[in-house]
C-alpha cells in the first residue's frame, strides 16, 4: 500500500518566529510564533494536505520550507540530506529538488517578461543545459502544462487566471523537482477552472512521480487531493494521519469544528450552524496552554495550563488533545 | 408563503456598460422575484453577472453602467422611475445590502455604533441618544460578543467574523423587507462562515425578509437557498428549488459546476473532477448561440447557431438548453 511509501522530505520542530517592534528604535517589543514547532513526513509521490484557517501559520510552514522566510530553528531532511532551517538559507541542492507554486497567479508573474523568459528562468539560475537545450525544454513544458506552443512568446497579462497558474506549474517543474510545495494553488480561481488545475496536478504527480505539500484552507479540496493530512492551528499542528482518520474518524476537537462546519452540499441534509459567535484568538495573542481551549467544548483547567503534545493515538494519526 | 405577494419582483432587466468601444450587455433578460421569508441564490463565476445584477438592484451601477431596459417592483412600486431622494428613504428602510468585503464597506472613520445610528436617523426620527440605543439593539441581534463595547470600537478593531456581524447589523437596522447580500461569507474562514450562515438563517426566520444571496459557492447554495438561479455569461441559464437543482440538474453549465467541486457524495471522495474545459467567454465578445456551446460536451450544430429560450422544463423548473425540449 502506498502508506508504506519512506518519507522523502521531513521537517522536524520548525519554528518561525517574528519580532514585533515598535517605536522610534523599532524595538523588539515581542514576537509572534507564526510555526511553533512544526512536524511531518512527506512521502513518496504522496500528497500531504495542510489545512487550517488563515493566520494558522500554514503558508508560512510552506515559504519556510521554500528558504523564503527565515525559520528559527528546525531540521529538514530531504532524502536523508539534513539541512538546518535555522541558518536561514537552505542549501542550493536542496532549492533544485524543491519548487514552489503560489497562490496568486496574477502577482506571482514578472508582468514584463515573456512566458519563455519566465519558464526559462530557473535553468539559466542553476545553469542547467545550453541555450538550445533549454529552449527545447521550455516547449516541453508549456505542452507539459496544456498551454500551447503559440503563447510562448505572449505576455502573463495576455493570459485567464487559469492559464496563469499553468505558468506558474510550468515554471515549478523546470527544474525536476521531487517536493512542491503548492501554496493555496486554486484558491484565486473560479470553480470550473479549478478543476482543471487539480486535476492536472493530479496528472502531473503521477507521471513525473512528484511529492506535494498542499496547503489550503478548503477542506474538500484538500480530501480531494491528500493522501495524508495535517491540520493546524495557531502555528501547531493539532491533529495528522491518513486522510480516512481525519475526514472519518477525527479526534481532535478543531478538527471535528472545521469538519462541521463545512457546508454539506446537500439540501436534503443541511447542518444547523449555530450563529454564536465565539472567541477567536490571534498568532500574537496565544492562549496559555492548549491554544484551542478557548474554542473547545472540552475544555478543563489541564488544557488552560499545559499545551498538549501531539502523541500517537492509532497508526500513522497522531493527536495534541488532553482529553482524546 | 407561496402565495404572498413578491417583496421584489424584476422582470426583462438588460444592464449595459457603455466602454470607448459603445455599450455591451452584461445582464440579459433577468427576471426574479422573492417573497417574504424565500431566500433566492444567484449563482455563478466571475462575471456572469450576478453582482452587475445585485448593484442594479439598488440602483447603485459603477458609472459606466446602466439599466438599459427592465423594470424592478419593490413592493409593487416601480423602483427604477423614483427620483434619487425615494430611492434613497427606499435604500436601507426597504431594501439593503451586505456587501462581501466589511473592511471597504464599513467607514473607517466612524465607530460601528455610529454608523449604524446614522442609518437609523436617515430614516426615523429619533435622536442621537436613541438612535445610538437602537445600534447597540441591532449589533445584540447579530449576537455581536460585548455589543455595548464593540458599538464604540471601529471597524479595525474587530476581526473579520465580527465585522461581517457590524455589517449584517447596519443592513438590517431599519428592518429593511428585503436584504441583498453579495459573496457574504466569501473573506471569511469556514468555522466563521458556518456562524454567519446560521445567523443569516436565524435572522430570517426571525424576521421574515426576503433575500436574494449572491454565490459562486454551491455548498452555500446547499446550505440556505429555497430557490436557485444559475447564471452564465449574463444570462439565467437554470432556475428551480434547491432540492430540484441538486437532485435533477439539467442545464450541462449547473452539471458541470457540481461535477467540478471537490465534495464527498455518501463518505466516497470522487477519484477525479469533471472540470469543464475552457473559460467563460468575454462578455464582449460573446459566441453566437448558445453562450456555453463551446464548452458544452453535449454541444448540437444548433447550439452553436441558435441560442436557447429560457423556458420552463419540468413544472417548476426552467432551463435555456436545447437539449431537453421534449422533457
Amino acid at each position: 500500500m502506498a502508506e508504506l511509501a519512506p518519507p522523502l522530505l521531513a521537517v522536524e520542530d520548525l519554528k518561525v518566529h517574528f519580532a514585533i517592534r515598535s517605536g522610534v528604535f523599532q524595538r523588539r517589543v515581542g514576537e509572534v510564533k507564526a510555526v511553533d514547532g512544526v512536524s511531518f513526513d512527506i512521502r513518496y509521490r504522496q500528497t500531504l494536505g495542510l489545512v487550517g484557517e488563515s493566520g494558522c501559520g500554514k503558508s508560512t510552514t510552506g515559504l519556510a520550507l521554500m528558504g523564503l522566510v527565515k525559520a528559527t530553528d528546525g531540521r529538514i531532511v530531504l532524502d536523508g540530506e539534513a539541512a538546518l532551517a535555522r541558518k536561514g538559507s537552505v542549501p542550493k541542492s536542496h532549492r533544485r529538488r524543491m519548487q514552489i507554486i503560489f497562490q496568486d497567479p496574477f502577482s506571482s508573474l514578472n508582468p514584463r517578461q515573456r512566458v519563455r523568459d519566465i519558464i526559462r528562468a530557473p535553468l539559466d539560475i542553476h545553469n542547467i543545459g545550453t541555450p538550445e537545450e533549454r529552449r527545447a525544454e521550455v516547449s516541453k513544458l508549456i505542452s507539459l502544462v496544456g498551454l500551447r506552443p503559440d503563447q510562448a512568446d505572449n505576455f502573463p497579462h495576455q493570459f485567464s487566471g487559469g492559464q496563469r497558474q499553468r505558468i506558474g506549474i510550468a515554471r515549478a517543474l523546470a527544474l525536476k523537482p521531487e517536493v512542491i510545495v503548492c501554496d493555496e494553488p486554486v484558491s484565486a480561481l473560479d470553480v470550473s477552472v479549478q478543476a482543471q488545475i487539480l486535476n492536472l496536478l493530479a496528472d502531473l504527480q503521477k507521471e513525473l512521480g512528484l511529492s506535494y505539500l498542499f496547503i489550503s484552507h478548503d477542506l474538500g479540496v484538500v480530501e480531494h487531493v491528500s493522501d495524508r493530512v495535517a491540520v493546524m492551528y495557531l502555528g501547531k499542528i493539532v491533529e495528522i494521519g491518513r486522510k480516512t482518520w481525519i475526514f472519518g474518524k477525527p479526534l481532535h476537537p478543531y478538527t471535528e469544528l472545521l469538519l462541521r462546519s463545512a457546508p454539506s452540499h446537500d439540501p436534503h441534509h443541511r447542518h444547523t450552524f449555530s450563529a454564536a459567535s465565539d472567541d477567536i484568538p490571534s498568532a500574537t495573542r496565544k492562549p496559555v496552554g492548549c491554544a484551542f481551549h478557548t474554542r473547545c467544548p472540552l475544555a478543563t483547567d489541564i488544557c488552560r495550563q499545559v499545551d498538549p503534545p501531539l502523541e500517537e493515538k492509532g497508526e500513522d494519526h497522531s493527536v495534541a488533545c488532553h482529553h482524546r | 408563503m407561496e402565495h404572498a405577494e413578491p417583496a421584489l419582483a424584476v422582470s426583462d432587466l438588460n444592464v449595459e456598460i457603455v466602454g470607448e468601444n459603445g455599450a455591451f450587455p452584461v445582464v440579459s433578460e433577468m427576471s426574479l422575484s422573492v417573497r417574504p421569508g424565500e431566500t433566492v441564490c444567484l449563482v455563478g463565476e466571475s462575471g456572469c453577472g450576478k453582482s452587475m445584477t445585485a448593484l442594479s438592484l439598488l440602483r447603485l451601477l459603477p458609472d459606466s453602467a446602466r439599466v438599459a431596459s427592465g423594470s424592478i417592483r419593490i413592493h409593487g412600486e416601480d423602483f427604477l422611475a423614483m427620483d434619487q431622494r425615494r430611492v434613497e428613504d427606499f435604500r436601507g428602510d426597504q431594501i439593503a445590502m451586505i456587501f462581501q468585503e466589511p473592511l471597504t464597506a464599513l467607514n473607517p472613520v466612524l465607530t460601528i455604533g455610529e454608523q449604524i445610528a446614522e442609518s437609523v436617523r436617515q430614516h426615523r426620527k429619533v435622536g442621537k441618544r436613541e438612535a445610538f440605543a437602537r445600534a447597540v439593539k441591532c449589533l445584540e441581534l447579530v449576537q455581536m460578543p460585548d455589543p455595548e463595547r464593540r458599538a464604540r470600537q471601529y471597524p479595525h478593531e474587530l476581526s473579520g467574523g465580527m465585522r461581517q456581524r457590524a455589517m449584517i447589523a447596519l443592513a438590517l437596522a431599519c428592518e429593511p423587507k428585503i436584504i441583498i447580500a453579495d459573496e457574504p461569507t466569501t473573506a471569511l474562514d469556514v468555522t466563521v462562515q458556518a456562524q454567519i450562515l446560521g445567523l443569516i438563517a436565524d435572522l430570517q426566520k426571525r424576521l421574515g425578509t426576503a433575500q436574494i444571496l449572491i454565490t459562486h459557492d454551491l455548498g452555500v447554495v446547499a446550505e440556505i437557498a429555497d430557490r436557485v438561479i444559475v447564471m452564465y455569461a449574463g444570462r439565467r441559464v437554470e432556475e428551480c428549488s434547491v432540492y430540484e437543482l441538486f437532485d435533477n440538474p439539467l442545464h450541462p453549465y449547473t452539471i458541470g459546476l457540481m461535477g467540478a467541486v471537490p465534495h464527498r457524495a455518501g463518505g466516497i471522495v470522487s477519484a477525479r473532477l469533471t472540470d469543464i474545459p475552457g473559460t467563460v467567454p468575454p462578455l464582449w465578445d460573446l459566441p453566437k448561440g448558445c453562450a456555453f456551446a463551446p464548452r458544452c460536451p453535449g454541444a448540437s450544430a444548433r447550439c452553436l447557431e441558435e441560442r436557447p429560450p429560457f423556458i420552463e422544463k419540468t413544472p417548476g423548473h426552467f432551463a435555456a438548453c436545447w437539449e431537453h425540449d421534449n422533457g
